[in-house]
This record gives structure tokens, C-alpha cells and sequence, in this order.
């Protein structure tokens, strides 16, 4: 049972069952602040230059783009994976918190959630993008057709990212989606304008808010979060499998499933992080994600540091125990050293140094800092992709064949499209959907705070 | 029922027979699951129609709203005979282009040539070609050739041409006005006739030979020792000991191909011969040649003939010779001395400088060595290169003052080479009537009244004999393309003969009967025979070398000073003949790695000194402003430029590119030298040229890519600098069931002792399998279509280094880390071991690209073809003739890489299958394989114990590349060997 003389109130700000409807709809309801707009005109802007970007790299080719025959991999795959790692947070919350009974989930995991939705179409435009014909990109798909016994090559890795990926985003968004009924129902019931009240009564399915109702809704969340839950392993793995399955040194490591998994999580935590508080500031959600969640989150997030910093250590420690003098010359003369040493320690410090100044609690409590801090885990998990795809390539087995590598303005232009497509996303989700799981914090509402209210109930 | 009418009784019954169908149970006519009775019976509801209408008008109006582009193909209405589509026909020619020379095979599809292959009956090429030859079939459609005669910059047509220049043939005789034939040295017998005949009737016409690099010292210096200005013909097959003085033989030095054939037939220790040649190589410039050298020396230009005297004081102590005054040199000469003794008459000595005082002493060693008459021959002199340059500057000097008004000039080009190329400019601007025989309107044709379009060597009737006593024929191989004449036909037609070249030759010929006819008795047979073959070859009976009378030799005193500059050939462009032909110019130098330019190569400790970097831009002689590239081997105190750039009416992809520096030639005592002029060299600051190499490191990073060892080493170990291959075969073990394949596996085997390097394979490949030219700035961006490539490392010393080369293309490994990363299956293994690219199925992901650890696959950055960015021979209708009918142009966003050139092996097969009989090993040969001019790439089926690569994969010298990786390629290496002491 939740001892909130222990572990302190969820939910700040005597809060009745009605402040919560309220308070979490406002934002629906008021008129559309300023500074969203100003955001939108910007993200839609970086969007365009993304759009621009594709064009481009279609009609055109790859060949507007930085890569060569020996780096034939580039932005596009560290966006990629980037973005896919991002896409862990929300269902991570959403399952894992969930089986470790960890209440203060419940003011975050909405947003985790649709932070994934977004991310993941984000990261879902990458594999299209950089396919050199992506008007035969079809043939990906295992479908039956007349050319005798053609069919996929379904030991490849690609062919398991597709699976992988497609399920994952299948799954969370059902799972989000279904998380939002009973919100939208209170929408629904709330709003006063017609138009609104039909969309969002569309949207709900009809939710009449039974006994019966909430008891399939507990059922249904509950299996597809069981469902859910491997998938989070499953589909980073997989993106791991991408480089782990082949021969290229610093890519053909064991570590790679976990440490990916484990990456994944600690970058979307980051991101959760950084979101947050945004949310909370610009809608003055202090009371529901409060200061604890915050500190929570960062106390996971300096675990997870430390396992990173492990990883790091163990493939150091893996590719001089090898003996190998490919892995050796990768790890040691082409990371460590060498002249992506910049990104290597970028890396390092981003993801394994920076995070432990959360040990400290001053820290944990500036809020300032701590947006910083998860900014730079951010930037650093994404140099962490870009010292495992470029890196390895640029100088692998023969040296007659190395290259460099520099990104062109088209790649950049498509990266800020899919961050222009993740903004935007998530900024329509602040003004359209509940940002908080309404029904759910009202579930732990009355255990975990001391309303008068409740509080004179239990004596 | 119809009624039936019958004839015979058997009609009858045959009629009333019941048909077999009756006998069947009845049938729907097709059958497809979910069809309902009546659509199956074939009869359709109202419903059905108008859903059948309403799907065929929509068709309909889909289908016609995109249109096709109308393309007509028009049959032939007589087929020629021998010509049937699909069958390649090959004729036998020669490649002659006034510098090199080759007999060749030319490959024609639909009576179009796209292929040139070495002709295997010659007795000087063997079947060698170079890269310039292999790429000289794109210079049959070259856009910048020209369409049609010119009078004045206008074009116009032959009645025209003939009538004004036959008249004024005629005017200039009369008037006994001197004019003259200024032509490329002239090796086709019948086509010197025909000049002896013209300028017989014409006897104001003076004939001169030009070379734009000149070779006449050699001839002076046997004129002075032997009474004959020839060139002897060099036997470097059996020579066990060659000593080379800045002749790049192996490279661009006089015969190349003939040169690399005879040299590398002693680098070979495959069925167990266990000797190799030796190389000793003192050189201005990394060469070819010094790459391959067993022992190289760094020399200033003016440091040769030094050295060269030391060497011959050597040989002279040693022998009883007189001995001359010399210098101290900084080069050791007495081990090349001791072996050069312990191997007379069985060793050589060249040099390719062109000073006469050189190769007098070259002479007088080779002479003390008793090598004449047997690893050099006068009795059978190289009839290349007789350009002189002392007729040159009378002619050139006699235009400047007024008293020639007359010039004929001959697939030469010196107002772009010819060192002064200034003096003869404007000389020729004095000339009133100047007319050029040439294919395209290059500088000298630029400046003429009238240009004479005259045919590529593949539109050409001719001989040649490039070494007295061996004869090659040449023969067109396709119809003029435009309106143009060959150069012998217009002078047939201005001496008023009715014949045509053909026939001249013919007649030539047959007066020359006798000294041919040997073998067959009639010349219709002779003739057929020799136009057949390619080539005849007469074996004289040796005959004494002429006597040897002594002459004064002297050495030159060192310089210490300033920057000696060594122009030099590269192995692409040579002197600037082909700077349109982007082939060549994409090709990478095999030493620098660099495409598309010219530039200073700087010594490596110079530019540690004075912070020169890649790329920097220096002034040499304070006006030409040259990139730079740092070069291991560069000698202390040289620096050496590319010739053959800067061309300015070139053609579209080779105008403009890098600069001309033909006229830094060294004229030194009567002699244009490419070595020994003094430069400046000065840093612009701040400012960078980029360059395109294909390579950027160099360093093996003490990898085991390239083994080597020593010869010593090798026959006390066979296995040696190969030891890791026993460790990584011992570790070769899996779990997986071994591939067995079913009669064929192909493979490769490269012997890296006989390797020079000299690249004709890459364009060998590129012409067969129509790889795209892509440009500088996609070279740059390391984006080189060539499916192989040659890597070259450098260890040891950078100052003096060791040179590898190694070609590497796919391996096609048997566990092919490439295949089970792609999605779709576009890359898969065939039951011949072959690792097979679907293009059709490539959707681009480059997964392979990158799992592929030697890196030789290549994706399609963009359309490489019918892409006015890239605006070379795949951009033009003409340009495009050139391409292999038996393998597709890859569509951009596809991964491509090396076949082994697939379309080959199926032709063979095909060809023994319907001949009933099994292949024969060798009758395969890929592209690579079938040009090299040493034999290192042999190709061949790994299940035929008898083949040559099973045989060459027994030798203990035997490797796999990345063979720890255990991707089984079925491509194997042979470490290298230097003939060096441990």
C-alpha cells in the first residue's frame, strides 16, 4: 500500500476528482496559446525543409547525401535508431512502471506514450528515405506473387526491423489509443461545442463509463501491456541485430541487444525528461507532475547511466580480450583515439558522466539543470549512434578502402523534417488530447494524496 | 451439325471418329477459386458488363495517357552474312596511334565495335593490352570527333576538299614552293610507300616524323657505336638481371605491353620454378617500373649519367675495359655492377632518358656485358618513335621565316606538345596553306585551312610493323561512322590513282610477295591468312649483330641545387592523345591513386620542411599554379608532373583539365628530355585545389593484406610471409555443412609476384560491363563506379618505399557476408559459386555495402546515364554505341559490383553445350583476366584439378584475403616475391 508519509504526495494541491477533469482538459478547451502557435510555425517550417529533403533524395538519389561506397550508411540510420531509442520511453513507462507498481507513472505515462506514437513515425520514415529505390520497396514485404520462388530473405536484419518496428508501432498505438477512451468520453461530456462533442464522442467508442465498461477496459489494457512488454526488448534488439549480425568490427559485438535496449530506454527517459518539463511549465501541471516525478526520473536515469558506463567499459574490455586486431584498432585507435575521438568522448561523457551529477540532490532539485542535463543525454545518445555507424565504417579491414564521412544539407534537411514531424505531433497532442491519463490519475488519487477529503475517510 | 463431305473411306471414319474431348469430363475452361457458375461457364450478368465496360475504359484512358516514347528498330532487309544478332564477330587489327602499338582483337556486336582484346598470335604483345588501348574503343564515338571535312572552320564535302587541294598541289609544285608532310612516326610499310610515291610526284614536299616525346638519343647513340640509328629490340624475357635508368618500361617506356609480357614471363614461381629476374631501378620519379623494382634508387636527373659511368667503371674494372672519368653519386652502384657481371649476356640495361651522352654509355655497358645478340637485338630494330628533333626545329625555324607554304600534318598534334609549341604556332600562322589530317579539331587542326576528318583506327585499312620482321594488319572493323577518309585514301585520290587503300596495300603486298609467302604458296591465301590472323611474324636466321666501335663517354657533374623537374607519361592519358576519353581520365593512377588532374609530385621530406600539405597549391616557375601531392619516392630534390593535360580543344570531358607542361621539357645538346629542367617551386598560400584520389591511406596498418617475402626466404620456405595462412586454415572449421558444387565453382587466382599494377585490367572491366564514368567530384566523394580496383600500399621507408599493389574486385566468397543481410535476396549465391547481383531486385538499403569487408560493391548514387550532370559517353547517343549489348545499365539506387563477368561464362558454356563437350580450362576468361599483360589474373573451374587455378591454389604461396573472417572467397592471392637478398 502506497505510504504517502513515506514516499510523498502525488498529487499536489487538494485536488477533487473535478479539479482533475478540469484542470487536465483546460488546455483543450482554451483558446490556443501563443507560444504553441510560434512552436507549430517553427516545427512546420523544419518539416517543409524536411519535405524538401526527401523530394530531393528521391528525385534525385542517395547521391545527395554524404555517404560513399565505404560509408554507405550515415545520417539516416543514426536518426533512425535515434529516433527508435527515443520511441522506448513511453511504453517502457507505461509497462514497466506498471508491473513495478510504481504510481507517479500515471501523470507521465500519456505523454511517454504519445512521445512514442510520434517518434517512432519519426524514426519509421528513415528506412524508407534511405532506400536507394523506394518505389520497389515493396518488395520487403513477404507477398506472394508470380515470379516463382522469390521471396524474402528472412535471415536478413532488415527484414526483422521491418517486422520488429511495424509491430512495435502497431502495438503502442493501440495501447496509447486505448489508454485515451475514457478521456475522450470526459471530453466529450465537457465540451460544449457541438462539433467537438460528435469528433470526440467518435473517439471514445461510444464510452458510457459502466461498471461493465471500466472493467473490459481494465482487462483490454492489461493484455496489451503484457503484449506490449516484450516488444520493448524485442525492438531494439532487433535494431541492435542490424549491426550486431554482420562482420564490420565495433558492429559484430554480443553486448549489442541489451546495451541498445538499455540506451533506447535511457535516451527516451531523457526525452521524457526534457518534455516534461516543458509540459508542466507551459501548462502549469506542477501539481500532477511534480517536482518527485522529476527527481524520480532522474534517479533512473543515473542507474541507467551507470549500466551505459559499464557497457562502454565491457566493449573496451571485449575487443582488447578478443585479441582481434580489427576490433582492437576500432575500439582503441579509431574511437578512443583517432580522429572520431571527439565523437567518442562526447559520448562518454554525455551518457555515463554527466548523469551522475544527478547523485546529488541539489541538482536533482534545479529544474533549470536538470533540462540541461537531459538535453545532453540526448545529444549524447545520438553521438553514441553516430560512433557505432560511422566509425566502424570508415575504417574497417582494409585500409585501402577507408573514407570519411561528412553529412550533406539534404541529410540534415530530413532530420529536421522528422524533428519538425515530432514537434508538431506532440504539440497537437498537447492542444488535442488529454495530456494526462485523466481516469488513471483519478484512480490513484485518493491513496496517494492527503486530501482533507479522503484523508478523514480512512480514519 | 455442318454437313461433313468425304473423299476416301478413311476421311470417313476418321470424321466419324468421336473426338477425344468427349471422351474428357467435362471441364470449365479455367478454374479459379471464388468464381461462381455462371462467370466460370463464361457468361456474364448485365452487371458484369458494365463492370467489365466501366474497368476497360478506365483502363483504357490509364494505359493511353502515358505514352511510350516511339522507338523504331528497322530490320534489315539483307541480312549480311556472318552477321547474326546476339553472336559477337571479332576481327583481328592493331592499335597504332603513332606512340603505342598493340595487336589486338576487336570484339563487334551488330557490327558495332565495343570490346578490344590483345591478339594472342602476336609474337611481340602476346595478348597483352594496355589501358589506353582498352579504352581506345570509346574513342570511335567521341562526340568531339568531327562529322565531316572543314575548309576554313566551315564544313563541307570531299568533291570540295579534293578539287581545292589537288589544284593546289599542282600551284605549289609548279611554283616549286616547299612544303611540308609533318606526320607521326609512320611503322605501316605500305602507308611509308605511299608518302615515298606522294612526295615523289610532289617533290616539293618534305616528309618529317615528329614524336611528342622523343626517344632520337637512342638512335644517335646506336649510330654511333653501330653505323645504324635504329632501336634494338629489347628481350627483357631473357634478361635475369635488368638495370633501369628512369626507363619506365613496365609503364609508358617505347613497347609497354610487349615490355610487361616479356619481363613478368620471369615473375612467376608457379610449377615450381623457383627463379625470378631482378630489377634494379634508378629513378627521378616513383615509376611503375621502380614500383615493381627489387632494388630502387632515388636519382636527381642530372645525377644519371653518373651514376651510369660508375656502373660502367664498375663492369670495365672488372671486365678489362678502359674506365672514364666519373663523379660520386649518393646511389650505391656496385651490387647492380657485381650482378649485372655474374650475368653477361644474360642481363640489360636501359635507360629512358633521352640524352645522348646516356645512352652512349648504356651502350658501352650493355656492349661490355656481351648483351647484344642476346637480350638486345639490332638485326631487328623497333621501328617506333623516328621522330627527330633537329628536323622538327629546321622546319619549325624555315616556317618562322616565310619559306614554307605548305604544311600537311598527320595525327600529331604539336601546337599542343610540341615543347615549343609557341614557335611552332606562330610559324604556322606564317604558313598560307595548312592542312590537318585528324579526327577531331584539336589544337594544331584548330589552326588550319583545311582539316581532312580521317577515320578512327577501327574505320581503317592498314599494316604496321613495329619491330622489323614482324608484320600486323588492321582492318575496319565498322563503317565510317561519318563522313571522313582515311589519311592514305586522300593521298591515293591526290596522286589521281583510281584505287582505294584497301587495294593499294594489296598490291603493295603482292610485290612484296616473295619476302612473305613462305608458308602458303598463293597470295589470296597469304592474304586471307594474314587478315585473318593479325599479324605474321618472320623468324630471320640470326644474323651477326653489326660491329661495335668505341666512342668517347662522359658523365655530367651532379647538380646539388634547386628542384629537377621529370615530366613523365601516366599510364592513362600518356601524352595527351586521349585527354577526352573519360575512361582514362577516371582511371586512377596507379602510383598517387589520382583521377582527373595533373599535379606536383613533392618528396616527402620537402614538404615535412616547408609544411606543404595534400591538395596546397604551388607556382612552379613563379606563373603555373599545380596542386600538390606528397610522394613517397618522390627523389630528394625532384619534383615530377604529369604530360598530356591542359589540353584546350580536347573535347568536352578533357578540355580544361590540370595544365600543360610540355613546354618544361629539358633541351639539353640537341635533345628534348622530359627529366633535368630546373624549377621553382613556391607555396601560394592559402589556397587548396581539390583532387580526386581513390585512396587516401596508405599504410597496411600492419595488416596481413599484401604477404611478402624474399626470394632467399622463399626457397628455404615456401610457405614464408604466408605463415598466418597455416594458422587461419587450421582455424577454418564450422558446423555448417560444406557447399558442394555441382561441376563448376569458379575462381580467380592473383599472383601478386607477377602483378605490376599498371590498371588495364580496371578499364578492361569498365568497357566490358559498362561501368559509368562518374566524375571528379564523385570520385572525390569516393563514389568510383570500377567494379576493380588496384590498392596500393606503401611500407618501410617513406623516402625510398616499398610498393604493393593489389587488385582486389568481389571475391565472391562461398560464405558471402553480403548475401544474408539483404532484405530482399537481390544478392544470392548461384550453383556455381558465382555471388550474383539481381538488379531488378535491389532496392538499395547498402547493407551489403557495408558487410562486405573488402568493400567492392558499388551503389548507384545517381543515374549515371541520360544525366546531363554526368555528361560523358553514357550521355550521348553516340557515346552510348559503346556499350556491352550482354550486360545491363544499372538504374540508379541499385548496388552493382563485379560478375566475374557472367555474360562471359554463359557464352562459353553455352558454346560447349551445343558443341557437346566439356570446357576446356582457359576458354573461360573474364575481362581481367584475358588483357593482363603479365598473367597474374588467371581464371578458371575450382572442381577441374587439372585447372591453372587449382594448380596456383596448391602453391604454399596461396592466401585468401581476410581468409580469418571465414567468408571463403573463392578469389585467392599469391604472396608477393622480391627477388632481394634477405
Amino acid at each position: 500500500m502506497y505510504n504517502t508519509r513515506i514516499r510523498g504526495i502525488l498529487i499536489h494541491g487538494n485536488k477533487s476528482y473535478a479539479d482533475v477533469s478540469h484542470d487536465i482538459i483546460k488546455p483543450i478547451n482554451d483558446k490556443t496559446p501563443l507560444w504553441w502557435w510560434v512552436t507549430a510555425f517553427l516545427a512546420t517550417g523544419a518539416l517543409f525543409w524536411g519535405v524538401w529533403g526527401f523530394y530531393n533524395t528521391i528525385t534525385v538519389g542517395i547521391g545527395e547525401w554524404g555517404l560513399n561506397n565505404n560509408v554507405a550508411w550515415g545520417w539516416a540510420i543514426i536518426n533512425f535508431v535515434w529516433w527508435i531509442g527515443i520511441g522506448h520511453a513511453g511504453t517502457a513507462f507505461s509497462i514497466f512502471l506498471l508491473i513495478l507498481r510504481q504510481k507517479w507513472r500515471t501523470s507521465i505515462n500519456r505523454a511517454a506514450e504519445a512521445m512514442t506514437i510520434f517518434a517512432v513515425m519519426a524514426a519509421g520514415l528513415f528506412p524508407l528515405i534511405h532506400m536507394g529505390r523506394i518505389w520497389d520497396g515493396f518488395f520487403i514485404f513477404p507477398y506472394w506473387n508470380t515470379r516463382g520462388p522469390l521471396w524474402d530473405n528472412f535471415n536478413s536484419p532488415l527484414f526483422w526491423d521491418v517486422v520488429a518496428i511495424s509491430t512495435y508501432f502497431m502495438a503502442s498505438f493501440a495501447f496509447w489509443y486505448i489508454g485515451m477512451i475514457p478521456d475522450f468520453a470526459t471530453i466529450r461530456e465537457r465540451t460544449a461545442s457541438k462539433i467537438k462533442k460528435k469528433i470526440y464522442g467518435a473517439m471514445s467508442f461510444g464510452w458510457l463509463g459502466n461498471a461493465r465498461g471500466w472493467l473490459r477496459f481494465e482487462t483490454a489494457a492489461l493484455l496489451l501491456g503484457g503484449m506490449a512488454a516484450p516488444l520493448v526488448v524485442s525492438v531494439h534488439s532487433i535494431v541492435s541485430m542490424d549491426f550486431a549480425v554482420s562482420i564490420v568490427p565495433g558492429w559484430h559485438t554480443t553486448i549489442f541487444p541489451p546495451y541498445f535496449v538499455i540506451g533506447a530506454i535511457f535516451s527516451g527517459f531523457g526525452m521524457v525528461l526534457t518534455l516534461m518539463i516543458v509540459m508542466r511549465k507551459m501548462y502549469k501541471f506542477k501539481d500532477y507532475v511534480t517536482d518527485g516525478h522529476l527527481d524520480a526520473i532522474a534517479r533512473i536515469l543515473t542507474f541507467i547511466s551507470l549500466i551505459m558506463g559499464t557497457a562502454y567499459m565491457i566493449e573496451l574490455f571485449t575487443a582488447w580480450y578478443s585479441g582481434s586486431e580489427y576490433e582492437l584498432f576500432t575500439f582503441m585507435k579509431n574511437r578512443v583515439t583517432g580522429p572520431y575521438q571527439f565523437a567518442y568522448w562526447t559520448m562518454l561523457t554525455c551518457n555515463a558522466i554527466i548523469p551522475q551529477l544527478f547523485w546529488f540532490k541539489k541538482i536533482r532539485k534545479n529544474i533549470t539543470i536538470v533540462f540541461i542535463m537531459s538535453i545532453f543525454i540526448n545529444i549524447g545518445m545520438w553521438f553514441e549512434r553516430y560512433v557505432i555507424v560511422v566509425t566502424s565504417l570508415s575504417r574497417d579491414f582494409l585500409p585501402a578502402s577507408w573514407a570519411t564521412y561528412e553529412p550533406t544539407i539534404t541529410e540534415i534537411a530530413v532530420y529536421a523534417g522528422t524533428m519538425g514531424l515530432f514537434i508538431l505531433g506532440v504539440l497537437m497532442f498537447f492542444r488535442f488530447v488529454p495530456t494526462i491519463a485523466i481516469s488513471e490519475v483519478k484512480s490513484v488519487l485518493k491513496e496517494t494524496t492527503t486530501l482533507k477529503s479522503f484523508t478523514d475517510e480512512s480514519h | 451439325m455442318e454437313k461433313q463431305y468425304w473423299q476416301s473411306l478413311e476421311e470417313y471414319k476418321e470424321l466419324n471418329k468421336p473426338t477425344v474431348l468427349e471422351h474428357k469430363e467435362s471441364q470449365p475452361e479455367f478454374s479459379i477459386e471464388g468464381l461462381d457458375e455462371s462467370e466460370i461457364k463464361g457468361q456474364s450478368s448485365r452487371r458484369d458488363f458494365l463492370k467489365m465496360l466501366g474497368f476497360s475504359v478506365g483502363t483504357v484512358a490509364l494505359v493511353s495517357s502515358c505514352q511510350m516514347p516511339i522507338r523504331k528498330a528497322i530490320p534489315l532487309l539483307n541480312q549480311p552474312e556472318e552477321l547474326i544478332p546476339g553472336v559477337p564477330n571479332y576481327y583481328a587489327s592493331t592499335f597504332y596511334d603513332g606512340n603505342d602499338y598493340c595487336s589486338v582483337l576487336v570484339k563487334t556486336r551488330e557490327n558495332r565495335p565495343i570490346k578490344i582484346e590483345g591478339n594472342d598470335m602476336s609474337k611481340i604483345t602476346h595478348g597483352g593490352t594496355s589501358a589506353r588501348v582498352q579504352a581506345s574503343v570509346l574513342n570511335l564515338y567521341d562526340d568531339a570527333r568531327l562529322k565531316d571535312p572543314r575548309k576554313r572552320e566551315v564544313e563541307t564535302d570531299w568533291k570540295t576538299i579534293d578539287r581545292d587541294m589537288m589544284m593546289k598541289l599542282e600551284d605549289m609544285a609548279k611554283a616549286g614552293q616547299k612544303a611540308i608532310l609533318l606526320t607521326s612516326t609512320i611503322i605501316s610499310p605500305s602507308t611509308r610507300e605511299l608518302i615515298k610515291e606522294f612526295t615523289a610526284t610532289y617533290p616539293n614536299i618534305e616528309w618529317v616524323q615528329y614524336d611528342a616525346v622523343s626517344y632520337s638519343a637512342i638512335r644517335k647513340a646506336n649510330e654511333l657505336h653501330f653505323g645504324q640509328a635504329i632501336i634494338p629490340s629489347y628481350h627483357f624475357c631473357k634478361a635475369n638481371v635488368v638495370v633501369s635508368f628512369n626507363a619506365d618500361f613496365l609503364g609508358n617506356w617505347l613497347m609497354p605491353v610487349a615490355f610487361t609480357k616479356q619481363f613478368s614471363s620471369n615473375r612467376k614461381l608457379t610449377n615450381g620454378n623457383k627463379k625470378l629476374n631482378r630489377l634494379y631501378q634508378y629513378e627521378s620519379r616513383m615509376s611503375l617500373t621502380g614500383a615493381n623494382a627489387d632494388y630502387r634508387y632515388g636519382i636527381r636527373p642530372s645525377e644519371e649519367s653518373a651514376v651510369l659511368m660508375n656502373l660502367y667503371n664498375e663492369i670495365a674494372k672488372a671486365t678489362g675495359g678502359q674506365t672514364n672519368g666519373s663523379h660520386t653519386t649518393t646511389v650505391d652502384v656496385k651490387q647492380a655492377a657485381n650482378d649485372l657481371l655474374a650475368n653477361k649476356g644474360k642481363s640489360l640495361v636501359v635507360s629512358g632518358t633521352n640524352n645522348l651522352q646516356i645512352q652512349l654509355i648504356v651502350n658501352a655497358i650493355n656492349h661490355l656485358l656481351e648483351n647484344y645478340g642476346e637480350t638486345l637485338d639490332l638485326t631487328r630494330p623497333i621501328n617506333l618513335k623516328q621522330g627527330k628533333e633537329a628536323d622538327m626545329q629546321r622546319i619549325v625555324k624555315e616556317m618562322n621565316t616565310g619559306n614554307i607554304h605548305g604544311l600537311f600534318v598527320y595525327n600529331i598534334n604539336p601546337a599542343y606538345d610540341y615543347a615549343d609549341a609557341g614557335a611552332f604556332v606562330s610559324g604556322m600562322l606564317k604558313v598560307p596553306f595548312k592542312v590537318a589530317f585528324s579526327e577531331t579539331c584539336d589544337e594544331t587542326a584548330s589552326l588550319c585551312n583545311f582539316v581532312c576528318t580521317t577515320n578512327n583506327y577501327l574505320e581503317s585499312w592498314d599494316d604496321a610493323e613495329p619491330i622489323q620482321g614482324s608484320f600486323s594488319f588492321t582492318q575496319p572493323t565498322v563503317r565510317p561512322i561519318f563522313n571522313t577518309r582515311q589519311f592514305q585514301d586522300s593521298l591515293i585520290k591526290w596522286l589521281g590513282l583510281k584505287v582505294d587503300y584497301s587495294t593499294y596495300m594489296e598490291e603493295y603486298w603482292k610485290a612484296m610477295l616473295d619476302q612473305h609467302q613462305e608458308d602458303t604458296g598463293d597470295f589470296t591465301a597469304f592474304w586471307n591468312k594474314f587478315k585473318h590472323d593479325g599479324v605474321i611474324h618472320h623468324d630471320f636466321d640470326k644474323t651477326d649483330q653489326p660491329k661495335f666501335t668505341n666512342q668517347n663517354l662522359s658523365a655530367q657533374k651532379p647538380s646539388k641545387n634547386g628542384f629537377e623537374l621529370v615530366l613523365y607519361e601516366k599510364m592513362s592519358i600518356g601524352t595527351g592523345k586521349y585527354t577526352n576519353n573519360p575512361w582514362l581520365l577516371e582511371m586512377p593512377d596507379p602510383i598517387t591513386t589520382a583521377t582527373w588532374d595533373n599535379y606536383v609530385c613533392v618528396p616527402v621530406r620537402y614538404a615535412d620542411e616547408n609544411g606543404l600539405e595534400h591538395e596546397d597549391v604551388v607556382k612552379v616557375n613563379g606563373e603555373m599554379e599545380l596542386p600538390v601531392i606528397i610522394q613517397a619516392g618522390q627523389p630528394e630534390g625532384t619534383v615530377s608532373i604529369a604530360l598530356g593535360y591542359g589540353r584546350t580543344a580536347a573535347g568536352k570531358a578533357g578540355n580544361g583539365v590540370g595544365k600543360n607542361v610540355f613546354p618544361l621539357m629539358n633541351f639539353k645538346g640537341g635533345y628534348y628530355d622530359v627529366a633535368g629542367n630546373t624549377v621553382t617551386i613556391e607555396k601560394v598560400s592559402g589556397k587548396k585545389y581539390p583532387l580526386a584520389l581513390t585512396q587516401m591511406h596508405h599504410n597496411m596498418e600492419g595488416r596481413s593484406i599484401v604477404r611478402e617475402t624474399t626470394l632467399p626466404k622463399y626457397k628455404e620456405n615456401p610457405s614464408s610471409g604466408n605463415e598466418q595462412h597455416l594458422i587461419d586454415d587450421k582455424n577454418n572449421v564450422t558446423l555448417y555443412q560444406k557447399i558442394d558444387y555441382d561441376g563448376i565453382h569458379w575462381g580467380m587466382t592473383i599472383d601478386l609476384t607477377s602483378c605490376t599494377g599498371c590498371a588495364n585490367c580496371v578499364i578492361a572491366c569498365q568497357a566490358e560491363n559498362n561501368v559509368p564514368v562518374i566524375g571528379k567530384d564523385q570520385v572525390r566523394k569516393r563514389r568510383i563506379m570500377h567494379w576493380m580496383r588496384i590498392d596500393r600500399y606503401f611500407s618501410a621507408d617513406p623516402e625510398n618505399p616499398d610498393v604493393y599493389h593489389m587488385p582486389v574486385m568481389c571475391l565472391h566468397c562461398d560464405n558471402a557476408p553480403c548475401e544474408n543481410v539483404c532484405p530482399v535476396a537481390a544478392t544470392n549465391h548461384s550453383n556455381e559459386g558465382l555471388n550474383q547481383m539481381a538488379y531488378n531486385r535491389c532496392i538499395g538499403t547498402r547493407y551489403c555495402i557495408n558487410n562486405c569487408p573488402y568493400k567492392v560493391r558499388r551503389f548507384n548514387w545517381y543515374e549515371f546515364v541520360n544525366n546531363n550532370k554526368f555528361d560523358y559517353n553514357m550521355n550521348s547517343e553516340l557515346g552510348k554505341m559503346v556499350l556491352n549489348p550482354d550486360v545491363i545499365v544499372r538504374q540508379r539506387g541499385v548496388v552493382e559490383k563485379c560478375s566475374l563477368c557472367v555474360q562471359r561464362l554463359q557464352e562459353k558454356k553455352l558454346q560447349a553445350k551445343m558443341e557437346n563437350r566439356e570446357l576446356v580450362d582457359g576458354e573461360v576468361q573474364t575481362a581481367c583476366s584475358q588483357s593482363c599483360p603479365t598473367g597474374a589474373i588467371q581464371f578458371g573451374n575450382l572442381k577441374d584439378e587439372n585447372s591453372v587455378v587449382v594448380q596456383n591454389n596448391k602453391e604454399e604461396r596461396m592466401y585468401h584475403l581476410l581468409e580469418h573472417l571465414h567468408i571463403l572467397p573463392s578469389t585467392s592471392y599469391l604472396t608477393k616475391v622480391r627477388n632481394k637478398e634477405a
